[in-house]
């Protein structure tokens, strides 16, 4: 304990050591926050994406604070709800059973970009007969534009930017693009209040019609969405604390068994000895990558799978022989021939006498391992061989890559997640790089 | 030394009962070649017998590499004889089970050469106590708590409560020497092993230790078999001294009529060999038998020491190995000049 300590007071004087540890433990708090905001079922299903999850965030657009550094102030998604504002719906009677409901949806759209979409989702309740919704848009300076006129089933969406009869009417412009633009010139929008009118006849007693509109803007989030309209806030939440437990996990499995198995075959000796040095010279020249890719590929891409594998070959590696090096001196010093000969065991002086001795050369070690782990998982994400369910930093990179981010100038979509694992890696390395000088005095002259 | 009491042996210990016997001990180590093939063997112990008294101290003196340490080691359990049998109180160790063995390592306490290599660096002073209690069954606090206050106080670490939660590097060479007789002494044992216990300490504080060493064998009636190549310090402390050369025992004999005719040539030369601050040593030359320590993996036939002894009998010392001849009532040599004495 008191080493420890003495440890965290010689850490201060090293400013590389207090900025590593206050990224690691920023991570740390960013991990514990996504677990407890997104439960892990729920972060599973947001990733997998379905018909209902993601239907009012816009495709790839970029992260909102972006707005801040551009001239030209770009739209974020505007949705407007019947259900959640009453006063947007006026129903009068017509008797016999015949009703109407009108739907103003209005906003104010001062932005000097076009929303990359329109839709309307439109739901029912009726027995036999639908209701009837008509909508025109009303633009500030006053144009009034018929958009559709619809027989509302119990859930319809109707894609403005899709209606190819529109498209004619604007005179081929997209119109998303022509219900927004300056008719005098065309590349500029008119600012102001924006109407969307839907006129609803309801022909049941009790049956009633609901509209919702969503503009969707170009802007989204604290991080951006993708190509299939998920916020990356969600991948690179729950990202740290897979990253993080994949990369501790990795390292202090495998460092503390390559430890325990280099304390055995000393202690022991003999044909133990000789057994783990002869295991140890074949893995060692085992490939990792190409086998995780065999494993990823012909049995499982569960990333605890993955892990298993990794410990079991890291295991093995020059470090259980610069172990053995260090252990072949301890075995000899005076205070295990002491513990032997009041009695104690090969456990116990494995455990309490020759392995105590070598933790802290062990501990910068291990915290600079600690980002190799994390790379290394990026690194089987971004070749395809992620876990399937859980959104990580490489799945990221992946689908990134693979949906062309570079090419289409959604830069946000490579950076994000590779900034957080540069970040990651830079704090565990300026930890692990202070942790070795305390440890290993002779480093400080350097 | 002139503070140190002269304890000279006036009993005479032969009609108690010998807490150990040790009967013809061999203790080889193989020498592999290329990890498999046997090279051969390196005798570090080869055919020695000798009893030990209930609160006997017996000196073992001998230069580097002729088997003392390794007689320690076989007799704490730590080496496995090759041969022979080692006794403790009539009981046989190669028949001990568990709980004898447990019940023998209670009953020996090891000092070592080197206080700070013998001490775990990472454990505090109390851990380092408490874990001899803790493998041999001792798991009452209480008990614990009182032995260790105990040994302590016998080895005068006061004030024991400063003392408990410091680590080994805190403590100076000889309140680490202090500590690890404390270690040795917590299992109360009927006999102790000192390996060179002074040999690494400043001459200042080896007094203290030995004093120490003295008063905890008075004490406690313990037998002590205390390992040196120093024979300044032999005769102060010791009841008999056995001097061994190349594996083996060559000398047996009650301190003082060592001290007064020492007999084997080379308990001569060790003897010859001790230094005295006395100016007169500027002029005059010590008579050191020439070469070296003969090999033990190839000990030279007949016996060990005649390639560098002085009176050497042709066609017998390199012959035949001299069987152990009684010159004296309490002093007995292996050497071909008293074959007359049988």
């Amino acid at each position: 304990m008191k080493g420890l300590s003495n440890v965290f007071r010689q850490l201060r004087t090293y400013p590389s050591a207090v900025a590593g540890l206050t990224i690691i433990v920023l991570m740390v708090i960013l991990a514990i926050y996504a677990l407890v905001t997104i439960p892990y079922s729920e972060a599973v299903q947001l990733w997998r994406g379905g018909d209902n999850v993601w239907l009012e965030t816009p495709r790839n657009a970029r992260p909102a604070w972006l707005n801040y550094f551009y001239k030209d102030k770009m739209p974020e998604t505007i949705v407007l709800r019947t259900t959640d504002d009453p006063s947007l719906k006026t129903t009068v009677d017509l008797g016999g059973g015949v009703s109407t409901s009108d739907m103003l949806l209005e906003f104010d759209y001062n932005y000097d970009g076009f929303p990359t979409e329109l839709a309307v989702f439109l739901t029912a309740e009726y027995d036999s007969a639908r209701p009837n919704v008509t909508m025109k848009w009303i633009t500030p300076d006053g144009r009034e534009i018929p958009i559709a006129d619809l027989s509302v089933r119990a859930q319809e969406t109707y894609r403005i930017s899709q209606d190819t009869r529109l498209v004619r009417r604007l005179g081929g412009a997209q119109p998303e693009i022509g219900l927004f633009a300056d008719p005098t010139n065309p590349g500029k929008v008119v600012k102001g209040t924006y109407q969307l009118v839907a006129e609803g006849l309801v022909f049941e007693e009790g049956s009633t019609v609901d509209a919702s509109l969503v503009v969707y803007g170009q802007l989204h989030g604290l991080a951006g969405t993708d190509h299939r309209r998920r916020d990356i806030t969600v991948a690179l939440l729950w990202g740290t604390p897979v990253a993080l437990a994949f990369g501790l996990v990795a390292a202090v499995g495998s460092s503390l068994t390559t430890m325990m198995l280099a304390a055995a075959a000393v202690w022991f000796g003999g044909w133990v000895d000789w057994v783990i040095r002869r295991i140890n010279e074949v893995v060692m020249i085992l490939p990792l990558l190409p086998i995780l890719i065999m494993v990823g590929l012909f049995y499982s891409r569960s990333i605890w799978v993955i892990l298993g594998v990794v410990i079991l070959l890291g295991i093995f590696g020059s470090g259980i022989l610069s172990y053995r090096s260090m252990f072949l001196q301890v075995k000899e010093s005076g205070y295990i021939e002491a513990a032997r000969a009041y009695g104690a065991g090969s456990g116990r002086i494995i455990f309490r006498y020759m392995i105590p001795k070598i933790v802290p050369v062990l501990i910068p070690g291990f915290v600079t391992q600690v980002p190799a782990y994390v790379f290394l998982e990026a690194t089987l994400s971004v070749l395809g061989l992620g876990d399937p369910v859980l959104p990580t930093w490489g799945k990221l990179l992946n689908d990134a890559h693979t949906n062309g981010a570079l090419f289409n100038g959604y830069f946000y979509w490579v950076l994000e997640p590779a900034s957080l694992l540069i970040i990651a890696g830079l704090g565990f390395a300026m930890l692990g790089f202070a942790l070795d000088r305390i440890f290993n005095p002779r480093l400080r002259g350097l | 030394m002139p503070s140190l009491a002269v304890k000279l042996p006036q009993e005479q210990p032969k009609e108690q009962k010998p807490i150990l016997r040790v009967e013809n001990l061999h203790t080889w180590f193989e020498v592999r070649r290329m990890g498999f093939f046997k090279a051969g063997d390196v005798r570090a112990l080869d055919g020695v017998t000798f009893d030990l008294y209930e609160g006997e101290t017996v000196s073992i003196v001998g230069e580097s590499g002729c088997g003392k340490s390794t007689l320690a080691k076989t007799i704490l359990g730590i080496n496995i004889p090759t041969k022979g049998a080692i006794y403790f109180e009539d009981q046989d160790l190669s028949t001990l089970d568990k709980q004898g063995w447990r019940n023998y390592r209670s009953s020996i306490g090891y000092i070592q050469q080197d206080p700070y290599g013998a001490l775990p660096p990472f454990m505090s002073v109390q851990r380092i106590l408490e874990e001899p209690m803790k493998i041999n069954g001792i798991r009452n606090k209480e008990e614990q708590a009182r032995r260790i206050r105990q040994v302590l106080e016998e080895v005068k670490l006061a004030p024991i409560e400063d003392f408990l939660p410091k680590f080994p590097h805190m403590l100076s060479g000889g309140q680490q020497q202090r500590l690890v007789i404390a270690r040795a002494m917590i299992l109360e044992p009927k006999m102790l092993i000192a390996d060179e216990p002074v040999s690494m300490l400043d001459a200042s504080v080896r007094v203290e230790i030995l004093q120490l060493l003295q008063g905890l064998q008075t004490k406690h009636n313990l037998a002590i078999i205390y390992i040196t190549h120093d024979l300044s310090t032999v005769r102060y402390f010791s009841e008999r001294i056995f001097s061994m050369y190349g594996a083996k025992i060559i000398e047996k004999s009650s301190t003082s009529a060592l001290l007064k005719e020492p007999l084997h040539p080379y308990t001569q030369a060790l003897f010859e060999a001790t230094s005295d601050p006395d100016a007169e040593n500027l002029k005059t030359f010590k008579n050191v038998p020439a070469g070296e320590p003969p090999s033990l993996m190839n000990p030279p036939k007949g016996c060990r020491f005649h390639p560098r002894c002085s009176q050497i009998i042709k066609g017998l010392c390199d012959e035949h190995i001299p069987p152990e001849f009684q010159v004296h009532e309490e002093h007995i040599a292996a050497c071909w000049l008293y074959k007359d004495h049988q």
